[in-house]
């Protein structure tokens, strides 16, 4: 058992060697590449699979609260070693790792398989595959890497493959913006990255090694200072990468690539990948922002930003027309609850969160795929394109209730036991503000998610729904949808009370010392959290199925409707990034720079050459010619015909340049001369 | 130690020149012969560098190799003094490599006004100028290939470059002949100071034994000559103008190869001659690095020539380079020299593309270009692989360069201020953001969208044999260190903790 798991570097190995081949051969095959990128996830997840049990098959050690299982950590060679540090790459296995293994291959599998159809015919097809397994490779690399820096890398892979694939229609430009918008807003998180890893390389007495930093994290060996500025600094990267308020503006435009890229995007990789960070380097945040200390005040940046997340996210769903950008906007909201999770001290909640929603997320993207593909022609428009699609297309309809379901948290279904872990995380430990801030968001939720099912399935079919005779999807994409409904339906139950498979799962060393609280099954706050999802699910089916309440409400109050336009406007935030940051970035800084360059400094160069000839001028004129004998005159500037190769030489001035330069080189010299002899 | 190995690095500087002698003798109008005589010179030259390669002796990597100690100048006691150590091992193959995939690439294509017998010529003499100055162990030796290298280069541009070549060739000229005055001068103040010898490691040995006021002066002088050449922001100003009317040919040598000398010159002499100075020096290096990473991409942003865009982000990639210098630390410099070798392949990648563009289209005015994904994919493909290359992409080698030069501003050498290197990491780190603007955002407008008008129904032929045979080592080489970065690292680190040992012994 022992050996599949030091050899699961193979699970991100296979992605990239089918990337290669994709790229190399892949044109040249009779399904275009696909084949391979599909056959290598199989591999893949099948190996993932495995894995997960020889890791649940890991005899655990210890007892209690302090019962874990010895995690994997296997090198594989030098990286590289410079001035005394031998740096490895390597690969670390524990319950965290297995989980995302499994959550990553699967997703990405059923997402290439649906793509086989959906992308039928695409101009970039192979393309497409090649850069899709990529892709997951690089989320895999991450998950399974050992040291900060391979995870650095794993995670660049992603930016540039959602730069790829956010950009696969590049064409329009609206599409490479979207592209280049995700690559720079994560990217600016990303100098959080490289700051945090290499204050915390020195702090960790020079290494990498992700498990050691955790570990003399939290057992003190650190100074407080450096573990603090590497914890925020690492999570400016966190709310870059993980679409965290207030850099969560990319991910809605990253509706512009295609939808199973959506699906992967934010269900199993990129978005996650801030998430899983925190959660892997989570002794650091523990003890740098001290979540789980006697006495906290209550708050920390975490959780605030989480929650925040949650709460203007969630808003911004209930504007969409775009039945992507509502999903965009409720993976944005989602994300924010595993970080609020991670904040307030539920770890196992906010990674089980990660598990649940990766199913139901992929499910209603892939949902809102099978709409466009074969109910709406093409279109995301939930207002203009869609309505009464239920009777058209009855399986996709049904999973994607099942999914929403889910994810409003009712029970039995998945989102219920994962948000209602970090919700009793929340309360447990003290940050009963985030208990409340949650409990809104998932009234909220349960009340968007109502709005997009009415709105693409319910009411009168409208635009494209009505002309272009809808019909159900095929199978490569009604499969996926059914799995993952499935699963959006049971997965939950892993970490159900007396089944709790899930905390055994993760039965992590690291933490197991640290002292960080499991907390079981609480009846009441499952109720409550029950009661305020149906509550919210009862006002949305109120207000849109059966048009109670105020409607127009927005056009008759003058308040309401600047609310609204504030919500429409996506709070200015895209306004102040895109008009006033990046255009001065842009234009006028540089142009001004480029001023700079061109007027002053290169001014000065021009100056002394000018300068220079006007002495040499002088020299040659006043001096040479007059004064000194004409037999000499001349005589060394009498290039002044020009060769035919050395045209450039010319008219002297080289020689006067020259001359004068040197005369200034010569000046400077002799004063270097005088001090250095003194 | 064989016969060979005496003579092996003594041909590797001078075998270029033989050639460039064979090419000379040939009649004009046979350019195949001329082609032919200069790629088997260059081949031959690599294979010694191969030879090289093979031969070293990667357990010591700090100490001098092949190593030839003859009589030369006796009067001012020079000697002819070559070795090489782990440090200028990979950029004098980076050097041979370079001017192979050279010739290669100009095959076809010679810039007006052609004339191949004199470009090649030209070229092989520049490589007599860069292997010797990576294989010099001798002040004067170092400064004679050090200046033999402009003249080839004044020509290359001052006759095959564009509309503005008179301007640029003399300010190329100048603006470093003026550097390097202060250079030698700073070579002879060493002279009388450090025990009447030219001799790098022997002045190496004694080092600060000169008084620490005079060794500041003498770094000043040393500081100019080769930040000219880096080159440092303010003195950065030739470089654009060079690349913009260089031939490709000429910008590709420039940025591959000619900017390293300087960058070199820091690591080979002023900073172990001059150890003291280097580090109150230290700082103001550090400070004028990360503003030209900062300054290069915002110059970057404001242009509209690709060729002038891709010399602006030099200045920016070189900061990276200085700054890593600047820390006087192990890491910083084994960052430094891989900087150097990874801004070579890709700076140099990013020439030929340029180049290649230019000949297609006429024009480098990047609001002109447009989609050129569509008309020529390959070529378009391979401009987003070294955007990001040049992004500092995990993975691809200019990340080697840039992260640890980043990771070792965090702990600079033993009495550098702390603080003060740490803001230069955050702004360096800004800087791979705006690196990532002015690549992608030059590449959006250049490769994504579709063809603009004056070009949408011109034919536009993709990526042909020489380019591909010129590029594809380039290219896999990009991966290969990215990927496995050792191979560099294990060459260089040896070397350079013999250059940081001064720093460590001060109390880190």
């Amino acid at each position: 058992m022992n050996t599949l798991l030091r050899n699961a570097w193979l699970i991100p190995a296979i992605p990239v060697l089918s990337f290669v081949l994709i790229i190399f051969f892949g044109k040249r095959l009779p399904k275009k590449g696909s084949e391979i990128g599909v056959a290598a996830l199989g591999i893949s997840l099948v190996l993932s699979i495995a894995t997960a049990v020889a890791w649940i098959s890991r005899h655990p050690v210890g007892e209690g609260h302090e019962k874990f299982r010895h995690a994997v950590d296997h090198n594989l060679f030098t990286w590289f070693s410079m001035g005394g540090t031998d740096v490895r790459f390597g690969i670390h296995v524990d319950g965290l790792t297995v989980t995302m293994l499994f959550v990553v291959t699967l997703v990405s599998f059923l997402v290439h398989v649906f793509s086989t159809e959906y992308m039928k015919g695409d101009r970039r097809y192979t393309h497409f595959f090649a850069a899709l397994s990529l892709f997951t490779s690089g989320m895999l690399i991450l998950v399974t890497a050992a040291t900060t820096l391979q995870m650095i890398l794993g995670w660049e892979i992603m930016g540039l493959c959602s730069f790829m694939l956010i950009g696969h229609w590049w064409e329009e430009q609206a599409n490479s913006d979207a592209a280049l918008k995700a690559f720079f807003t994560t990217r600016t998180g990303d100098i959080g990255l490289l700051v945090g890893v290499s204050v915390l390389f020195f702090a960790a007495d020079r290494t990498f090694n992700a498990a050691k930093i955790n570990e003399l994290a939290l057992d003190g060996h650190m100074s407080h200072w450096a573990l603090l500025m590497g914890a925020t600094a690492l999570f400016v990267a966190v709310i870059g990468k993980s679409a965290q308020f207030p850099l969560h503006t990319w991910l809605p435009d990253a509706m512009a690539g295609p939808t199973p890229v959506s699906a992967l995007i934010h269900a199993a990789t990129m978005v996650v990948a801030g998430v899983y960070l925190v959660a892997r380097m989570y002794g650091v945040f523990w003890s740098a922002f001290s979540i789980g200390a006697e006495g906290h005040a209550g708050v920390n940046p975490i959780a605030i930003i989480g929650g925040i997340t949650i709460l203007i996210a969630a808003a911004l769903a209930f504007v969409q027309a775009d039945i992507k950008k509502v999903l965009a906007y409720s993976t944005v909201s989602q994300l924010g609850y595993m970080i609020m999770g991670l904040g307030v001290g539920a770890w196992t909640g906010a990674v089980f969160h990660i598990f649940t929603h990766a199913f139901f997320k992929a499910g209603l993207f892939l949902g809102a795929g099978s709409v466009s593909h074969s109910g709406s022609h093409h279109s995301f428009d939930m207002k203009k394109d869609m309505g009464g699609l239920k009777k058209h297309m009855p399986i996709t309809y049904w999973t994607f209730v099942v999914c929403s379901v889910a994810l409003a948290g009712l029970p039995i279904l998945a989102g219920f036991w994962s948000k209602d872990e970090i919700l009793l995380g929340a309360g447990s430990n003290g940050y009963t503000a985030f208990l409340v801030v949650g409990l809104i968001g998932a009234a909220m939720t349960a009340a968007y998610m109502t709005r997009c099912v009415y709105l693409t399935f319910h009411g009168e079919a409208r635009g494209n729904a009505a002309e272009h005779h809808p019909h159900e999807s095929p199978p490569a994409i009604t499969g996926p949808l059914v799995v993952l409904a499935s699963l959006a339906a049971v997965s939950g139950l892993l970490n159900a009370p007396g089944f709790e498979l899930f905390g055994k799962l993760n039965l992590n060393e690291v933490f197991a010392h640290a002292g960080i609280p499991e907390h079981h099954f609480s009846l009441l706050y499952a109720g409550g959290s029950t009661l305020i999802a149906l509550l919210g699910i009862t006002a949305g089916f109120l207000w849109y199925f059966r048009q109670l309440g105020p409607h127009g409400i927005t056009e008759r109050s003058r308040l309401l409707r600047a609310g609204y336009v504030f919500l429409d406007q996506k709070y200015f935030l895209d306004v102040l990034y895109t008009d006033y940051i990046i255009g001065g970035i842009k234009g006028p800084i540089p142009r001004a720079v480029y001023w700079f360059n061109q007027n002053v400094l290169d001014g000065v160069v021009n100056g002394v050459g000018v300068g220079a000839r006007a002495v040499a001028n002088f020299v040659y004129d006043v001096i040479d010619q007059k004064i000194v004998d004409g037999a000499v005159n001349g005589a060394g500037f009498s290039a002044e015909e020009g060769g035919s190769v050395l045209r450039v030489i010319q008219n002297g001035r080289v020689q006067s340049y020259a001359a004068v330069m040197f005369g200034v080189a010569a000046v400077s010299a002799l004063a270097l001369a005088l001090i250095v002899s003194r | 130690m064989n016969g060979f190995d005496h003579w092996a690095l003594t041909a590797a500087v001078f075998l270029p020149l033989v050639g460039a002698v064979l090419v000379g003798l040939v009649p004009k109008t046979d350019e195949t012969l001329q082609k032919a005589i200069a790629l088997v010179t260059s081949l031959v030259v690599l294979a010694d560098g191969a030879y090289l390669l093979a031969r070293f002796d990667y357990g010591n990597s700090s100490a001098l190799q092949f190593e030839v100690n003859r009589h030369w100048i006796d009067a001012i006691n020079s000697r002819y003094h070559i070795g090489i150590d782990g440090i200028s091992l990979p950029l004098l193959l980076l050097s041979m490599f370079i001017t192979v995939l050279c010739v290669i690439y100009s095959w076809d294509h010679f810039p007006e006004p052609h004339n191949p017998k004199a470009f090649l010529m030209l070229m092989l003499v520049l490589e007599v100028g860069m292997n010797g100055t990576f294989a010099a162990q001798d002040l004067i030796l170092f400064f004679v290939f050090f200046e033999l290298v402009l003249l080839p280069m004044y020509f290359m541009i001052g006759v095959w470059g564009g509309a503005n070549r008179q301007y640029a060739s003399i300010k190329f000229f100048l603006f470093t002949l003026f550097g390097s005055a202060l250079m030698i001068l700073g070579f002879l103040a060493l002279y009388f100071k450090g025990g009447q010898t030219f001799d790098i490691p022997t002045l190496i040995n004694q080092g600060g034994a000169i008084a620490h006021a005079t060794q500041l002066w003498i770094f000043a002088g040393l500081f100019m000559g080769f930040a000219i050449k880096v080159p440092m922001f303010p003195f950065h100003t030739w470089l654009p103008d060079a690349h913009t009317e260089a031939p490709t040919v000429g910008s590709v040598i420039l940025a591959a190869i000619l900017l390293k000398l300087g960058t070199y010159g820091f690591i080979r002499i002023a900073i172990p001659i001059l150890p003291e100075a280097a580090k109150s020096w230290a700082p103001w290096i550090g400070g004028l690095a990360v503003i030209g990473i900062i300054y290069g991409a915002l110059a970057c942003l404001a242009q509209k020539d690709l060729k002038r865009l891709i010399a602006f982000s030099s200045v920016a990639h070189m900061g990276f380079v200085m700054l890593g210098i600047a820390t006087l630390t192990s890491y910083g410099i084994n960052a430094a020299v891989f900087g150097m070798v990874a801004h070579g392949l890709i700076t140099g990648m990013l020439f030929f593309l340029a180049g290649s563009i230019q000949e297609r289209f006429h024009t480098r005015e990047i609001s002109r270009l447009g989609g050129l994904l569509v008309q020529a994919p390959q070529l378009g493909w391979i401009l987003g692989f070294c955007a990001m290359a040049s992004l500092g992409l995990p993975g691809l080698a200019g990340f080697w360069g840039e992260f640890p030069a980043i990771l070792s501003s965090y702990q600079p050498a033993a009495g550098l201020s702390e603080p003060l290197f740490r803001f230069y990491m955050v702004v360096a780190s800004v800087g791979t953001v705006f690196a990532a603007g002015y690549l992608l955002w030059m590449y959006q407008r250049t490769a994504f969208g579709v063809p603009k008008e004056e070009f949408e129904h011109s034919h536009i032929h993709d990526v042909h044999g020489p380019e591909w045979i010129a590029w594809a080592p380039l290219l896999a080489l990009i991966v290969v260190l990215g990927v496995y970065p050792h191979l560099l690292f294990h060459v260089t680190d040896g070397a350079v903790n013999t250059v940081t040992a001064a720093f460590k012994a001060v109390g880190n």
